[in-house]
């Protein structure tokens, strides 16, 4: 297959974080996932443009759909696919960040697929390998694929991202994929709101540029996408909010909060929900406006793009095979 | 490079060297006398007549010729971390820095809080005959916070004053008892100003940054309230504070607001809080990860203010090694901490390039009013004085790179920044300990 280098503007060798990213390197990845949609819903599944290529999933924090999802999209794609799990307990032994990517380097990967607890992590293993990475999450700091995939699941409904107004909702101190999410759609033109109570409302987040709301009526008036975030209580330290009751009572998506936004608005979740708490079940299992299983698929598919591409680079940077 | 210590120093005249002696307001081209390990004579046209035979000549070039630095808050990690630093490496890079005083904190393995622990640190020092080091007492015993350590009989071992170094004392009963305490025998208390309670879990200064970078902030209040606090305990007692690096606009006030207030307080401030501000962490970088954090630009102007109006009373280099163990890893696991003996007067004349202070002021932060804070007889270019030194290019251009530092770990937030100012030559109890080779 010849391709045409000018058509694909995502020149990087990792993918780190959507922060600093331009639209065109945006709509590139995207353009690129759109083409797999149709593919992964066909019978054959199978293509061949990563054939050759190992890809390590390497996993400091546990995770079960994006981990599927990656391995997934490698295997469709022809590639060879190992999951790591490097437990709490492993890293406490003495073995450093730096050691394992260094191990696992030696043993020459294409794509590494790294999700780490602490911020910046995924970064700090870039710099030791030579190989690309794709940061399936580090910390509070970044998840761009699933940003990504948002992003894709709201421009097929949507059409485009341009000049909708999106709500985020919840736990956004400790989010990830609320980074993420801001950083993606402010830079193609969307609105971001947040909502959640001020103690969940990270320091000066409207230097993002968002706008803040602490009451989800509100905060949800006119809104085109409202996009809950699932509650860390595993990065919580201490009184965040009273109880999870009284969470609920104030900040949880029912129809109630959800009549404020379009009639037509979208629901969408970055899983795994937990019902009752930020998300009442009656919305979440709404089909005609819960997009939440669509953004999974659209997971697989993005991430078959990010690691195409990324391979695509690694081909094309010589001083790799020094 | 190189380093040396001479044996007993006889009659030695620096000649042709701009002589700055902040305490005296001196500023004159000049010449120094020294005999044995004390200043006999200064000033200009001192050798008019000829240098006096058997008088060995150190010609200054026209350099600056400064009383030694006095560096009030370095910490050693000998004993108990040597892989870390050691003594001997600190001796080193602090004569390369040209200071030839510093005072170490007494969270050592094991701490500094009984006798044999400080007359450890002075004996090896001795031995070294590099930089004269003097060591603070612990507050507390093994910097727990709780019970009072036996301050009165640490001073007679020779402890210059007492903090729990990195740790702030954090329960408002046992502050109160000491600067209670201490002040019976007239004892300078100085406290890490950090409310740990605010501070806990977190990596960096609050506020945008951190927000963008996922991490844990320290707001500034956290060391605000901590200042405040004990400078209520201090009035209510009349003991003497002095607190450690400050590093924001708001704790520079309120400390300013009490010294009108006749409160008995003093403060210092590293030059990370006046050359850098919280942008240095940016991409992760461990090596500006620093307790106190780095804060906002703003801070860092108000630090800047307050060094200006006399509201900041010294400099120190906050000296904190550590090994690439601990600082090569995700920035939340990582150690707080950076060195900064070699470039705490090259940093600090910033202050002095930029047009921010006078260069006899920048320098009185270095050497007299730090040595007065501590009783100590350094600090001076006087006749009688201790014949400690610094000689420096003010103008020498240098890059500070890892590998070219002499300090056991190369923790400095400052790698790769281009400085202007070096220091060639330190001399302490007048023994030319370090000579830079141009």
């Amino acid at each position: 297959m010849i391709e045409d280098e000018t058509a694909f503007s995502y020149t990087h060798r990792h993918l780190l974080g959507i922060e600093g990213l331009s639209p065109p390197e945006i709509t590139a990845l995207l353009d690129q996932s759109e083409g797999y949609v149709e593919q992964n819903r066909q019978a054959d599944k199978k293509q061949g443009v990563l054939r050759g290529r190992t890809i390590i999933n390497l996993f400091f924090e546990a995770s079960t759909r994006t981990r599927t999802s990656f391995e997934l999209a490698g295997k469709r794609l022809g590639g060879d696919v190992i999951n790591m799990s490097v437990s709490n307990s492993s890293v406490k032994k003495g073995e450093t960040l730096i050691d394992t990517a260094m191990t696992l380097n030696a043993m020459h990967p294409d794509v590494l697929v790294v999700r780490h607890p602490a911020s910046g992590a995924v970064k700090l293993l870039s710099e030791k390998v030579n190989c690309a990475v794709i940061n399936a999450g580090d910390g509070s700091h970044e998840h761009p694929t699933q940003a990504l995939l948002d992003a894709l699941t709201i421009r097929r409904r949507r059409g485009e991202l341009s000049g909708l107004t999106v709500a985020i909702c919840g736990d956004v101190q400790h989010s990830r994929v609320a980074r993420s999410n801001i950083h993606l759609l402010n830079t193609m033109g969307a609105r971001v709101r947040v909502i959640a109570p001020r103690t969940l409302i990270p320091a000066e987040a409207a230097r993002l540029g968002v706008e803040v709301f602490h009451d989800m009526d509100r905060g949800l008036e006119g809104c085109d996408i409202v996009m809950m975030l699932r509650l860390q209580t595993e990065r919580m330290h201490s009184n965040f909010f009273p109880s999870i009751r009284e969470y609920f009572h104030f900040f949880a998506l029912d129809y109630d909060n959800l009549a404020k936004a379009k009639p037509d608005a979208l629901i969408m979740h970055p899983g795994p929900m937990n019902r009752g708490v930020e998300i009442d079940s009656e919305v979440a299992d709404d089909y005609g406006r819960s997009v939440i299983r669509e953004q999974v698929e659209m997971g697989v598919a993005v991430r078959m793009a990010c690691l195409e591409l990324l391979s695509r680079n690694l081909s094309n940077d010589i001083s790799r095979n020094l | 490079m190189t380093s040396k210590s001479e044996s007993a120093p006889g009659r030695v005249a620096y000649i042709n060297a701009r002589l700055l002696d902040p305490a005296s307001d001196l500023d004159a081209t000049g010449d120094v006398l020294t005999e044995g390990e004390a200043i006999a004579d200064l000033g200009p046209g001192l050798f008019a007549d000829g240098v006096p035979e058997g008088t060995e000549i150190v010609d200054c070039g026209g350099h600056c010729l400064c009383p030694g630095l006095v560096d009030i808050r370095v910490q050693l990690r000998e004993p108990g971390e040597e892989h870390k630093g050691t003594l001997a490496s600190a001796g080193r890079a602090a004569v390369a820095g040209g200071i030839t005083s510093m005072v170490c904190l007494p969270n050592t393995l094991p701490v500094i809080d009984d006798m044999s622990a400080v007359e450890f640190v002075a004996r090896r020092a001795r031995l070294l005959g590099l930089t004269k080091v003097y060591a603070y007492g612990a507050i507390t015993k093994g910097l727990e916070g709780k019970e009072l350590a036996e301050m009165g009989m640490l001073t007679e071992s020779g402890a210059v004053a007492f903090t729990d170094g990195v740790t702030a004392l954090a329960d408002a009963q046992v502050m109160r008892q000491a600067l209670n305490y201490a002040r019976t025998f007239d004892l300078l208390i100085i406290q890490h100003p950090e409310e740990p309670s605010l501070a806990r879990g977190g990596d960096m200064n609050a506020g945008e940054m951190a927000t963008r970078m996922g991490l844990v902030g320290i707001p500034r209040e956290a060391e605000v309230i901590m200042v405040e606090r004990d400078l209520r305990l201090a009035e209510l007692t009349g003991g003497r504070l002095h607190f450690a690096h400050l590093s924001t606009g708001i704790a520079i006030d309120a400390v300013r607001q009490a010294k009108a207030r006749g409160i008995n307080v003093t403060c210092d401030t590293a030059p990370p809080y006046f050359a850098l501000n919280e942008t240095a962490v940016g991409d992760y970088r461990t090596f500006a990860k620093l307790s106190p954090p780095l804060r906002h630009e703003e801070d860092r102007l108000a630090v800047i203010q307050g060094l200006l109006d006399g509201t900041i009373d010294a400099i120190a280099s906050d000296h904190a090694p550590e090994d690439e163990d601990a600082k090569r890893l995700p920035f939340a696991q990582a150690a707080f901490g950076g060195i900064g003996l070699e470039t705490l007067l090259s940093v600090s004349l910033e202050l002095y390039h930029n047009g921010y202070l006078p260069l006899l002021q920048v320098l009185g932060l270095l050497t007299c009013n730090p040595s007065d804070l501590l009783g100590l007889s350094a600090g001076r270019l006087k006749r009688g004085a201790p014949a400690d030194l610094t000689l420096f290019d003010p103008d020498r251009a240098w890059r500070v790179r890892e590998q070219d530092l002499l300090s056991k770990s190369k923790n400095t937030p400052f790698d790769y920044r281009p400085l202007q100012g070096r220091v060639l030559m330190s001399v302490v109890d007048g023994r030319r300990v370090f000579s830079r080779d141009s």
